[in-house]
């Protein structure tokens, strides 16, 4: 991906970050992370990283805003008044904000890869494909791709979640039902209150 | 040339961006917006790190797995956290955080 692209894409995601604190309409601010998720969804897909691109669209923008959106227009909040400024909340927030990207800054420039770009760590596609129509365990869906010089990130990502993480997905599943549950519960009026 | 640590400092800098908005704001469903943001700043640097750990010719599919899980518990935990605002909403008629006041001592 062009440097370009990356530093309008980093732009929108952090731009429009910084208007979800800074806007005092709650639309707004909901609205604003739409976007920045947006840009990360772009970022992530600049990494060869197409489903979790995908995924990011389809439920964070999608479907988790759109449920923010909700509760903000059905509680029908009012932008803040801004009559008590919390100073000390806010200027610790900006001390602890700078502290701590100071410090995400220092550790990422340590790190043995940082002066890699994406070609220093090229991906060796038809190699990958060779090796995998080598093994007992080949599907040819995923290894034609590869061969053909395409990343099958898709079929790749539901190899990797049904071969090794089978179980981990299955809690998953039972985490989303709890989850569920524990919505319909906690909206549930009480019905010995309301009499 | 777009490096690792360019999309490393991006990360870092949403994630602070996120922790700033939880200390700063009064809001309720903004401070728990601004928790969305940090989710999404982690989930950044596992992808970027996926991609420049290759392993046979590939990205590390390890790293997206463990993001599409975060992704799942981020969606359920966004659930159960608008069903508590709308409660406390009902009880407080109000979703700043001063007027949940009931555990200061």
């Amino acid at each position: 991906m062009p440097a370009l692209l990356f530093y309008l894409f980093a732009l929108i995601t952090l731009g429009f970050g910084l208007m979800v604190i800074l806007a005092r309409n709650p639309v707004t601010s909901a609205l604003s992370l739409a976007m920045s998720f947006v840009g990360l969804a772009a970022l992530f897909i600049s990494l060869d990283a197409f489903f979790i691109g995908t995924i990011q669209i389809l439920v964070y923008a999608g479907a988790v805003m759109v449920l923010f959106l909700f509760i903000l227009m059905l509680l029908d909040i009012k932008a803040e008044s801004d009559r008590k400024t919390n100073v000390a909340a806010i200027v610790g927030a900006i001390v602890l904000g700078a502290v701590l990207a100071v410090q995400i800054a220092t550790v990422s420039s340590a790190h043995h890869q940082s002066d890699q770009s994406v070609h220093d760590a090229a991906l060796n596609l038809v190699a990958a494909g060779n090796q995998m129509a080598s093994t007992k365990t080949d599907l040819p869906t995923i290894s034609k791709d590869l061969k053909a010089g395409i990343l099958p990130d898709t079929k790749l990502m539901g190899l990797a979640l049904f071969q090794q993480y089978g179980f981990h997905l299955q809690v998953m599943g039972l985490l989303l039902m709890v989850g569920t549950v524990g919505v319909v519960v906690l909206s549930k009026r009480d019905k010995e209150a309301t009499r | 040339m777009i490096t690792l640590s360019h999309y490393l400092i991006v990360s870092g800098l949403l994630f602070a961006l996120g922790l700033a908005g939880v200390v700063a704001r009064r809001n309720i469903i903004i401070i728990y917006m601004c928790l969305e943001m940090m989710l999404s700043a982690a989930n950044l640097t596992l992808v970027a790190f996926s991609r420049f750990h290759v392993l046979a010719g590939l990205p590390d599919y390890s790293a997206q797995a463990l993001v599409f899980f975060t992704i799942t518990v981020a969606a359920a935990e966004v659930a159960v956290g608008l069903a508590i605002i709308v409660a406390l909403y009902r009880s407080k008629q109000s979703v700043e955080v001063e007027s949940v006041t009931k555990l200061q001592g």
